[in-house]
């Protein structure tokens, strides 16, 4: 089969060769052999060297040493360009929020101020109620976050664990959700909490007595983000991956299903807890969508994010870079402390998504 | 039996990696694994040692407060807002409509509009005129009354183009830089770690606060046209050009969705058997024969992973240009030129709901598309 491939091969090369009336190889060696030089040559005294082009082995062994030294280069090169852009916006937000307004808006860009303005920052904290940003988001965040880890390890733990009818068709469901566009749900959601009794946003007070209107909106902000997905699915994975035996031991010792998730399987699976804890605070933090349609009515229940966007412009509509940058440290700085902290957590809780698929 | 069966694997996966080398498809290989479907319905697993059916009741518990969540934030949702699109003059606080109606998709693919009377009329019974450079539209009512017509053209003129060229320009080039960088960081020793978390750094800012940034670096007076010698050519604002505004959008998307599509791909390429690297040197293939032939057959998975999430996230991009710019527009508010669909619905929610859910169905049915073509492009070019 293969022999026949080949000599199927050389045919047509002959052919092709003879169509272009170049000379076959055949032909070639009939024609180098009656050369007289090449009769006279004495096969006995040959030596044999490897030869690759013009090089000889070592040469070449050089040459790849060559290239493999140019590539670690070339790759290291490539690889600082690229963090020079990624780090680049990070430091220009700092050494601008150190700059006046005159200095950032001249026609030379200096690339250090040339007197530090630490003046931006105090502006900040006085013309933009800062702490009472962060407080609205840490409350939003801290409550949400402890709602959806209990819906969570409840839900991983029925599907890692328990069997019942409808299981498959169920979890496909809720993993099929995960391609909806969110925007669809937004819609119906802001007119469900827009219509709920003791919610009256055009009004912006609670109709009943027993929540206040910052209540609701806060409830709002909350309630829906009680459940995700993707942290059941998560969850369910590194609860499956918890051996059969210790739920054995756990039953022979007369434990309960309640008890042993509880002693067993949450301490065991804390690593993706802490995962899903940070990611999800860092979620809220960096949620703007809804909370911005939530408290059109009365900015003082704003998350940070939200109050950051069209702060600090001039009356004229021109925006104060300094001051918008100084806002913006502050809203990053956090999140770059809980990453430097929690770099493993984060990146494990991220990087787990795509080993599935 | 373990020394029998061993050479056998191996023989399975030169093969594989054989296949895999010469770029071609496997045919007649080992077995198709089941597909998803199949796979999902295959009956109860054998997954632990309790007794299955007892446990109904306790388990629905357990889902309880996930399901009825859902239910209520998800499920439900998802049907009243399809029913909304098709509502006429829905009015959510009153709770009335004017009948079911196909308008709301007209209006917002620009096929449906209003006279000046109020009264709806389709784009195939007027007819146009240009005057002073602007197109206007007319209607003969047929009792000799003509009257303008108004239609929306915020969809079909920024909203849809701008999605799309986000899309096939950030897709295709932010998966490109990223499979560079990572099969780079993938092949040196030092300071991989320290760059490893560089590279991540972008994906935990805030992504309306990193696009403030962008604004100072892109701004007529920014640290942008001063490298380039650009003198003040305005990017994001004093009206900016719609493609010039959409470079700058497109490079803070590319720099903002790296970090994740690095981490995927890294994950990826830790777990690439060395092996076949090794195979691949015997066969005297060159570094980028095996990154072609070797690297990116075996991150397939990956590669269509990333596809598939960066394709649905580009479609849904909002918060980068409110971010940017900070209205929809490059002149501070009147042209809406730098709509994107997900921010036209947004922008509708306290507008006209009906519009909004139209264009979230277009949009949801759109992804569903692109979904579906990636699944079938990547059952004959993934190998897993």
């Amino acid at each position: 089969m293969e022999n026949a491939k080949k000599e199927k091969s050389v045919d047509t090369r002959n052919f092709i060769q003879k169509l272009f009336k170049m000379k076959t190889a055949q032909e070639k060696q009939a024609e180098r052999e009656a050369n007289p030089e090449y009769q006279a040559i004495d096969t006995s005294k040959m030596v044999l060297v490897i030869k690759e082009g013009r090089a000889n082995a070592a040469q070449l062994e050089k040459a790849q040493k060559v290239a493999r030294i140019v590539g670690t280069v070339i790759t290291y090169a490539f690889l600082l360009f690229m963090s020079l852009i990624v780090l680049f916006p990070f430091y220009w937000m700092i050494i601008t929020s150190l700059k006046s307004t005159t200095e950032i808006r001249s026609l030379h860009q200096t690339f250090f101020p040339t007197n530090v303005l630490w003046s931006n920052y105090i502006t900040v904290f006085n013309s933009f109620d800062f702490l009472t940003y962060v407080g609205n988001t840490l409350v939003v965040g801290i409550i949400s976050t402890i709602g959806t880890l209990i819906t969570t390890i409840f839900a991983a733990f029925a599907f890692a664990r328990l069997n019942f009818r409808g299981k498959n068709v169920i979890f496909a469901i809720l993993l099929a959700t995960m391609m909806i566009p969110g925007e669809m749900m937004v819609i119906t959601n802001y007119i469900t909490v827009a219509r709920l009794p003791w919610f009256e946003f055009s009004t912006g007070t609670a109709v009943t007595g027993w929540l206040t209107y910052k209540d609701s909106v806060f409830a709002s902000m909350i309630v829906p983000f009680w459940v995700s997905v993707f942290y059941i699915y998560l969850l369910r994975q590194n609860f499956k991956q918890i051996p059969n035996e210790l739920y054995l031991a756990a039953k022979v010792d007369g434990k309960s299903d309640w008890q042993y998730l509880w002693k067993v399987m949450v301490p065991l699976a804390a690593p993706t807890l802490i995962s899903i804890f940070i990611l999800k605070l860092m979620g809220t933090w960096n949620s703007y969508v809804w909370p911005q349609l939530v408290t059109t009515n009365n900015e003082k229940w704003r998350l940070v994010t939200n109050a950051l966007r069209g702060s600090f412009t001039t009356t004229a509509g021109e925006p104060q870079y300094g001051i918008q940058m100084a806002a913006t440290i502050l809203v990053t700085v956090p999140l770059l402390l809980l990453f430097i902290f929690f770099r493993k957590y984060i990146m494990r809780g991220v990087g787990r998504a795509g080993i599935k698929g | 039996m373990a020394e029998a069966t061993t050479p056998e694997t191996k023989e399975i996966d030169n093969a594989e990696l054989h296949r895999n080398a010469l770029g071609r498809n496997e045919k007649g290989g080992a077995p198709r694994k089941k597909n998803f479907f199949q796979r999902l319905f295959k009956g109860r697993e054998r997954v632990s040692a309790d007794a299955g059916e007892k446990n109904n009741w306790k388990a629905w518990l357990y889902l309880a407060p996930s399901i009825i969540l859902l239910a209520v934030f998800t499920f439900y949702p998802l049907i009243n807002t399809i029913v909304i699109a098709f509502l006429k003059d829905y009015d959510y606080v009153k709770q009335t409509n004017a009948g079911f109606t196909l308008d709301n998709f007209g209006t917002v693919l620009g096929l449906v509009g209003q006279t000046s009377s109020q009264v709806t009329v389709y784009r195939w019974q007027c007819y146009s005129s240009v005057v002073n450079g602007t197109t206007h539209w007319w209607f003969n009512s047929g009792s000799g009354a003509i009257s303008e017509v108004y239609f929306q053209t915020d969809v079909i003129q920024y909203a849809l183009p701008n999605t799309l060229i986000i899309t096939f320009v950030t897709v295709p080039i932010s998966i490109f830089i990223s499979l560079l960088i990572s099969i780079g960081l993938n092949s040196i020793k030092w300071f991989k770690k320290i760059l490893q978390t560089i590279f991540f750094v972008p994906y935990v800012t805030n992504a309306i606060a990193v696009g403030m940034v962008f604004a100072v670096l892109f701004d007529y007076q920014g640290i942008i046209n001063f490298i380039f010698h650009l003198g003040s050519t305005p990017w994001i604002d004093q009206a900016a050009p719609t493609w010039r505004a959409m470079i700058a959008l497109c490079i803070y998307i590319i720099w903002h969705s790296l970090p994740f599509k690095i981490l995927i791909f890294l994950s990826g390429l830790q777990n690439i058997d060395k092996q076949y690297y090794d195979a691949a040197k015997i066969d005297c293939a060159g570094k980028w024969r095996t990154m072609m032939n070797v690297t990116v057959p075996l991150l397939s998975p990956q590669i269509l992973y990333i596809m598939i999430t960066s394709f649905i996230a580009s479609f849904k991009e909002y918060t980068s240009v409110v971010g940017l710019f900070g209205s929809p527009s490059t002149d501070g508010g009147g042209t809406k030129n730098m709509y994107t669909i997900v921010y036209y619905i947004y922008d509708q929610i306290k507008g006209n709901v009906g519009y909004g859910g139209a264009a979230a169905v277009l949009l949801f049915i759109v992804i569903m598309i692109f979904t579906a073509i990636q699944f079938q492009v990547s059952k004959k070019r993934v190998y897993y």
